[in-house]
């Protein structure tokens, strides 16, 4: 296939990936790597710069909303990047070592787990405030954020298990070329008891910098390939725009379900191939 | 973190990421018009070409108005986005005088430069 039509079909594929990623709230990068790898083809190295490029993109344009809006605490957010960012660094030796196969499998799991993970029904804020401890008051994490009618404040707690998860989370976004939203505010949501709004708009603030830790590494070993890796910034830049508009509609839950059976095809997908290379290579 | 900062850290993502894409449609834009209709082959990975693999050769190649070193170029500037909201958060942590977010925003900053700059 020569350039010009190769661009136009990721660069369409990866609109429909970023539009979908947005409106169900699993981020692009799920999609790009099982799209490019088992539909196009792609050395699954190539795969994942391109996509870590995706999830910085999609992550920095969301960002910026939320943190205007006054959800993104910016000091838990600082704090938990030195788990995520070292996290990633050391993903990304791993990604350099490990065979592609395993690379592979190793998605596919992941896959599953976040596709259970943000499928799970929320319990909206409950209004009872936790109790803190001391780590977070040292650390002045305890913040407010903004409701309908004035604010309303927050403690945090479980601080060093919250570290932890944020350590593996960015592993798997090194590893992987992913943003690894979902163990992210699994962190902040269930491990810190942050409002559920405020974990996720931290999340997104803390994506973009814990994809840049593991991106140079990437870079300078040859994982980012121009050619490939435009069409599939600028389609997913697009499709999460325009997901972003139509968020909170009543067909979105019905959409989460579609695209929860799609996410398990693909990692299934993932793992076979991904079993079926090392077994038979 | 008051709500004009808050402003501020949120402009300067979004120009980062204008900036980025525009940079990287341009940079199609030539790539495209000389190299559209030659075939290309991600199968096998064979990595990138030493020019394009770091910040120095990178601009060196976009400012030759290469179609594959401007989009690089603009990928660099998404990259770089982060890092510029972690050095502006330093600079609001210093002027708070909050000496302790002031060490944790330099180690992350020290992380995300050890990273670029990897060898």
């Amino acid at each position: 296939m020569n350039v010009l039509a190769l661009t136009g079909l990721i660069g369409m594929g990866s609109a429909v990936a970023g539009y979908l990623g947005s409106l169900t709230g699993l981020g692009g990068g799920f999609i790009i790597i099982p799209l490019l790898t088992l539909v196009f083809g792609v050395d699954i190295r190539y795969a994942v710069g391109a996509s870590l490029i995706a999830v910085i993109a999609t992550s920095s344009g969301a960002a910026a909303a939320y943190v205007k809006e006054g959800f993104s605490n910016i000091r838990i957010g600082m704090f938990l990047e030195i788990a995520t960012t070292a996290g990633a660094i050391f993903g990304a030796f791993l990604a350099l070592r490990l065979p592609t196969h395993a690379i592979a499998v190793i998605f596919g799991l992941v896959l599953m787990n976040s596709a259970y993970l943000s499928g799970r029904p929320r319990e909206e804020e409950g209004g009872d405030v936790v109790k803190t401890d001391r780590l977070a008051l040292l650390l002045k994490m305890n913040g407010t954020y903004p409701v309908p009618r004035g604010s309303r404040s927050y403690n945090v707690r479980s601080v060093p298990s919250g570290f932890g998860l944020m350590a593996i989370a960015g592993v798997l976004s090194g590893l992987l070329g992913i943003g690894s939203g979902a163990v992210k505010v699994l962190a902040m949501d269930q491990a810190m008891r942050l409002p559920f709004k405020v974990s996720t708009a931290t999340s997104n603030f803390m994506i973009g910098v814990t994809a840049a830790a593991s991106a140079g590494i990437y870079l300078n070993k040859g994982y980012i390939d121009p050619g490939l890796t435009m069409p599939v910034v600028l389609g997913v830049l697009i499709g999460s725009t325009i997901g972003a508009r139509h968020l909170f509609g009543a067909e979105t839950k019905k959409l989460r379900m579609i695209f929860g059976v799609v996410i398990v095809i693909l990692a299934a997908q993932m793992i076979y191939s991904g079993l079926k290379g090392w077994i038979i290579p | 973190m008051n709500h004009g900062m808050e402003m501020l850290v949120g402009n300067l993502l979004r120009s980062g990421v204008i900036l980025a894409g525009a940079t990287v449609f341009a940079g199609s834009a030539i790539y495209l018009f000389y190299h559209g209709f030659d075939v290309v082959h991600y199968k096998t990975f064979q990595g990138e070409p030493e020019e394009l693999c770091h910040v120095a050769g990178i601009v060196k190649n976009a400012f030759t108005m290469h179609g594959r070193g401007l989009i690089q170029l603009g990928l660099l500037f998404l990259i770089a986005t982060p890092v510029a909201r972690v050095s502006l958060s330093l600079i609001i942590f210093v002027r708070q005088r909050d000496y302790l977010y002031t060490a944790v925003t330099l180690l992350v900053l020290g992380i995300l430069i050890y990273s670029l700059l990897y060898r």
